[in-house]
């Protein structure tokens, strides 16, 4: 276009100013999204405050070792260096951790992955804080690493909490149950990094009280602050947490690996403390996806009803549990999918390794799961002779089919729905009937592809996923809503990390009380707690503490003027800013009536009560589920074993549409990380040590691997206990459309693809 | 501000001209040539490296373009990723040109330089095979004004070496008119290191294939013996066409070369190769194959 035409055009479109989408159901656009698209979004790596230092972390180069002895004293007599910091300059409790505390601040005798903290620098200059890092004196016994998990049992203890994290026995129906068709399978899924791109940075300053304030991008600030102030020996009202610039998070955001060494240093030196971590530390700080084995049978009568599943499922938990726990949870109580199975035998075990700590990213266990049993489904539909596509509709569940934990699905479950929905999208063109010009084979444009060696395969993947903590976990969250002239204000410690919940916390507001300023405050830890942002909750945990409280407010805002014309505050609407009665006869503006006037209200929200799984796997341990069914169109090149994804056609059981550009937002990223998985993601660790911790080295799916994401139907089938009848919508895209692909892939080469990422010599076929 | 700020204590100049540049190192011994800096960048960004002094080529005027030179082109070490991608220079030497536009995302190609990409001889560069298949030759600027020219691959199988103060100043590569292809095997659609890469071009004056195999191995490998079986069964005066079972038997042929079996054990038994090498080996023959039936195509 140019220039002339450019600067011509606004002039033209500019008709009449459309009033700006407001309330549930519209598509506001995020109030940060302008910031981050200028560059002018404060990130926490953007911070500063005068006078600060620089700190730096020295983390261990082995997987596995005794330290013998940390000489700190060359690393002090630098010019510039403030302060060293060692484990034995921990005040408080030397551990920490998500799940559990068994993780050291610092390592003091033995470190147990790649890139463990050990000691922390501050200096004047980041780069002397860094060399200072590096001229801490480590004298290592290196120690043989247990890398794979198999072997975890038999090994010496890793740690003193032994190596077993969790097991989980899942014991359902008969096991003497046999079915007339047995199919048989060993899966390997690699280790995902969420590989934010926005990588951790944070800063602290001390206060005159003693205590310290942590600028950070921290997704569950409650928590971080509870386990730094406990390191610090400080109670939790002398930390204070404030989050800031949060640059997107599909995962738990931060490490507090370095965010509590971070503090230390500031209370240590009494000046503010900044850090930036390198893309390095970055991969090696932060949680990863579990790398997990899993071994499958199938039974099946002559029919392909399902009749009984037995699984193994080994997670690789790394060194330490942060949430692995709830992973293993995920994965046996969803190892056998969203298909009706009345005998289920699963054993999980989530185990320590000397491989690094695997953690929360969406969809944990779920998705390791969903690539296995659907894997098992084409086997089966093979072995029957079956459509893979039909053989699944024989044996999806409904709403009141009972899980393999017991648990009765009482949320709505439009399975079979969906996946006719995928089934009947119209499938993509050819290559060989679209311009010569416009192919874009496996191997990219300027690839190797050769359309002869080029062969196209459908495939279909089913995924659930739980949405918010299980198994007894508290899951509250408090909200604000203060109205003063004419301008209304959310007070909540619900951080946005991407998935929304500022637009949707506006939505909210402005639909209960038809007030379009609607602001989201800042989130700091003197709010109260509103838990981490991950699992959905805080749509509908934050989500529903809003509601409640704007609704509290409307009842303040109403009552006087219902009570003055003799109504009760039911009768009286308000939309568009104007507040009528059921009659009409009243009408007046919300405006008017707000007049001078400050009202606040304060709720809470805490879905219904879930328990813990019991000795044999059983119990109720979910509050609510939601599912998805992906259909995978993939080019595959034969000989070379590239592969192309070149659609994605999604439908998904997501509640209720608060915000459709969002929603869409939300599943197109789901499914592009689920790509990742599928396709390039495995962070290698040879020998415990992670190789390549670069951008180069791990490939994220670019604009060129991502397919067309079509979504073909959203069902919104309210689901009565959640908030608006919403359900989450981030996690499961991430958990179904690997297998989906992988599916595709066995079609396109009837290889049997067992092992994510799939890799070139999985998708080649040898005799053509 | 940034994190990497002790560049504040850094000599950085920026010479106009090749033999200023040369002198610039000549005078501080200590300094690192940076075209783009897109490997020397990183290496300082994640510490491995920290240059006393930087002398910046990217003034060089003269080494940012070409030239022609009885039947060769002479390029300048400093011609971008980006520029030997376009149209005009893919007319001249088709096969750079594939191997610029595939070497990585644009921010890569608008800054990395064929003379860096020579610099680093990093085993995945993508313009390394298609020099050795060319069998260019690079001139190497010295003190005093001084050329020497050296064939690329000496330098970089480590035959010969680039002396205290040299900078690779032009590439000189030879005109065939005649068709060229660059491939290279990724895994994946978007830009991506390669796992195994194959350059070929066709010389119909000298009635020779020329082959390189790129990113198996530290340096190029050029498989000699299956470049003159296969040019030999070439129809040069004809229609340059071979049977479909040349080509497949060409790839095999380079493959073998490239990635030999295993000695044969006392035994005589010849152990397998490992899936992945066999993975790599066919598809170094698939590419080979591929390469060849686009050039005779």
């Amino acid at each position: 276009m140019s220039n002339e035409a450019a600067t011509a055009t606004p002039a033209e479109a500019a008709p009449a100013p459309e009033p700006l989408p407001h309330g549930i159901g519209a598509s506001l656009p995020s109030a940060d999204a302008r910031a981050k698209a200028e560059g002018t979004f404060p990130y926490a790596a953007d911070l500063w405050a005068e006078g600060l230092l620089w700190a730096a972390v020295l983390r261990s180069p082995h997987p596995h070792a005794r330290v013998l002895s940390i000489d700190t004293s060359h690393a002090r007599e630098m010019p510039g260096v403030r302060a060293v910091v060692t484990h034995e300059d921990v005040p408080g409790t030397p551990l920490h951790g998500r799940g559990k505390a068994d993780r050291p601040v610092f390592a003091s005798e033995v470190v147990r992955h790649h890139g463990e903290p050990i000691a922390a620098v501050a200096a004047d200059h980041p780069d002397t804080a860094r060399m200072a890092a590096a001229a801490v004196i480590v004298e290592y016994e290196v120690l043989d690493p247990v890398t794979d998990p198999e072997q975890a049992f038999e090994a010496e203890p890793l740690h003193p909490d032994g190596n077993l994290i969790r097991h989980i026995p899942l014991h359902h129906g008969d096991p003497g149950a046999s079915g007339d068709i047995v199919v048989e399978g060993l899966y390997r899924i690699g280790r995902q990094d969420p590989a934010p791109i926005g990588a951790e940075a944070g800063l602290a300053v001390p206060r005159p009280d003693g205590g310290v304030e942590l600028y950070l991008a921290s997704t569950d600030p409650h928590a971080d602050r509870d386990a730094a102030a406990a390191c610090y020996g400080l109670t939790p009202e002398q930390v204070k947490i404030v989050v800031t610039g949060v640059p997107g998070a599909t995962a738990d955001r931060e490490d507090q690996g370095f965010q509590i060494p971070l503090g230390l240093l500031a209370l240590k030196t009494g000046c503010p403390v900044k850090l930036t971590a390198t893309r390095e530390e970055s991969f090696l700080g932060h949680a990863h996806r579990h790398p997990t084995l899993l071994r499958y049978r199938h039974h099946a009568d002559a029919e392909g009803r399902l009749v009984k599943v037995e699984a193994q499922i080994l997670l690789d938990a790394g060194a330490y549990a942060d949430t692995s726990s709830d992973a293993l949870a995920a994965a046996v109580s969803f190892a056998c999918g969203p298909y009706v199975v009345p005998n289920a035998f699963i054993e999980g075990w989530a185990v320590r390794t000397n491989n690094p700590p695997s953690g929360h990213v969406r969809g944990e266990g779920a998705m390791q799961v969903c690539a296995a049993y659907e894997a098992q489904m084409d086997k089966l539909a093979k072995k029957l002779g079956a459509d893979p596509a039909e053989l699944r509709m024989r044996n999806v569940m409904s709403t009141g089919d009972v899980l393999p934990t017991g648990q009765t699905v009482t949320c709505p479950a439009p399975v079979a729905e969906l996946l006719q929905a995928v089934q009947d999208s119209p499938l993509p063109t050819l290559p060989k009937d679209t311009p010569e010009d416009e192919w874009l084979l496996p191997g990219g444009p300027e690839g190797a592809g050769e359309p002869g060696a080029v062969r196209r395969g459908v495939g279909y993947g089913l995924g659930m996923v739980h949405m918010l903590g299980a198994e007894g976990a508290d899951e509250v969250s408090t909200a604000t809503v203060k109205v003063q002239n004419g301008v209304a204000t959310v007070l909540c410690a619900a951080v946005e990390t991407g998935q929304g919940f500022s637009t949707l916390a506006r939505q909210i507001v402005q639909e209960t009380l038809g007030i379009d300023e609607v602001h989201v405050a800042p989130v700091d830890t003197d709010q109260p707690a509103a838990g981490a942002g991950c699992r959905g909750r805080h749509t509908w945990v934050s989500g529903g503490a809003v509601e409640r409280a704007a609704k509290m407010v409307r009842t303040q805002l109403l009552q006087p003027l219902a009570h003055k014309f003799g109504l009760s505050t039911e009768l009286l609407q308000i939309a568009d800013g104007k507040i009528t009665s059921y009659d009409g006869v009243l009408s007046t503006t919300v405006a008017e009536v707000l007049e001078g006037k400050e009202l606040w209200a304060t709720a809470q929200c805490r879905p219904h009560p879930t328990e813990p799984l019991d000795g044999a796997g059983q119990g109720d341990a979910f509050v609510g589920m939601a599912f998805c069914a992906i259909r995978a169109v993939v080019d595959v090149d034969i000989e070379l074993g590239s592969v192309r994804v070149v659609e994605l056609a999604v439908a998904q059981d997501v509640g209720r549409v608060l915000n459709p550009a969002q929603l869409a937002a939300r599943i197109e990223a789901g499914v592009t990380q689920g790509l990742g998985v599928a396709l390039t993601e495995n962070l290698r660790t040879p020998r415990g040590l992670i190789r390549h911790p670069d951008l180069t080295g791990y490939s994220l799916p670019t604009a060129l691997d991502a397919p067309d994401i079509r979504i073909v139907k959203l069902v919104e089938e309210r689901d009565v206990v959640a908030p608006f009848g919403a359900k989450a919508v981030s996690a499961v895209p991430v958990v179904t459309s690997p297998a989906a692909i992988a599916s595709a892939v066995r079609a396109a080469t009837g290889r049997p693809v067992n092992r994510l990422p799939i890799r070139p010599q999985a998708a080649v076929v040898t005799a053509v | 501000m940034t994190t990497h700020a002790p560049q504040a204590a850094q000599a950085v100049t920026l010479p106009a001209s090749l033999d200023d540049a040369v002198a610039a190192l000549a005078a501080m011994p200590a300094a690192v040539p940076v075209a783009g800096g897109t490997d020397l960048m990183a290496a300082v960004n994640s510490g491995q490296l920290r240059p006393a002094a930087l002398v910046g080529l990217g003034r060089i005027s003269e080494i940012r373009g070409w030239q022609y030179q009885d039947g060769h082109a002479l390029l300048g070490a400093g011609l971008t990723h980006a520029r030997m991608g376009r149209p005009d220079f893919a007319a001249l030497i088709p096969a750079l040109a594939a191997a610029a536009r595939a070497a990585g995302p644009p921010q890569i190609r608008n800054a990395g330089t064929l003379g860096g990409n020579i610099a680093t001889a990093a085993p995945t560069g993508d313009a390394l095979p298609v020099l050795a298949a060319l069998e260019a030759t690079l001139i190497i600027a010295g003190a005093g004004g001084v050329r020497r020219e050296i064939p690329v691959s000496h330098l970089l199988a480590g035959m010969e070496m680039l002396r205290p103060g040299e900078l690779i100043g032009y590439v000189r590569v030879p005109l065939l008119h005649a068709p060229q292809v660059f491939l290279k095997a990724t895994g994946r659609t978007g830009p991506g290191r390669a796992t195994a890469s194959v350059a070929l071009v066709l010389d119909p004056a000298r009635r020779g294939v020329r082959c390189a195999v790129g990113a198996i191995a530290p340096m190029p490998l050029r498989p000699l013996d299956a470049e003159a079986w296969v040019a030999q069964l070439i129809d040069w005066d004809g229609g340059r066409t071979l049977v479909p079972e040349a080509l497949h038997a060409f790839g095999e042929y380079v493959a073998a070369a490239c990635i030999p079996d295993p000695a044969p054990a006392e035994d005589g038994s010849v152990p397998p190769l490992p899936p992945a090498v066999l993975q790599l080996r066919r598809t170094v023959a698939v590419l080979a194959r591929r390469a060849l039936g686009r050039a005779l195509s």
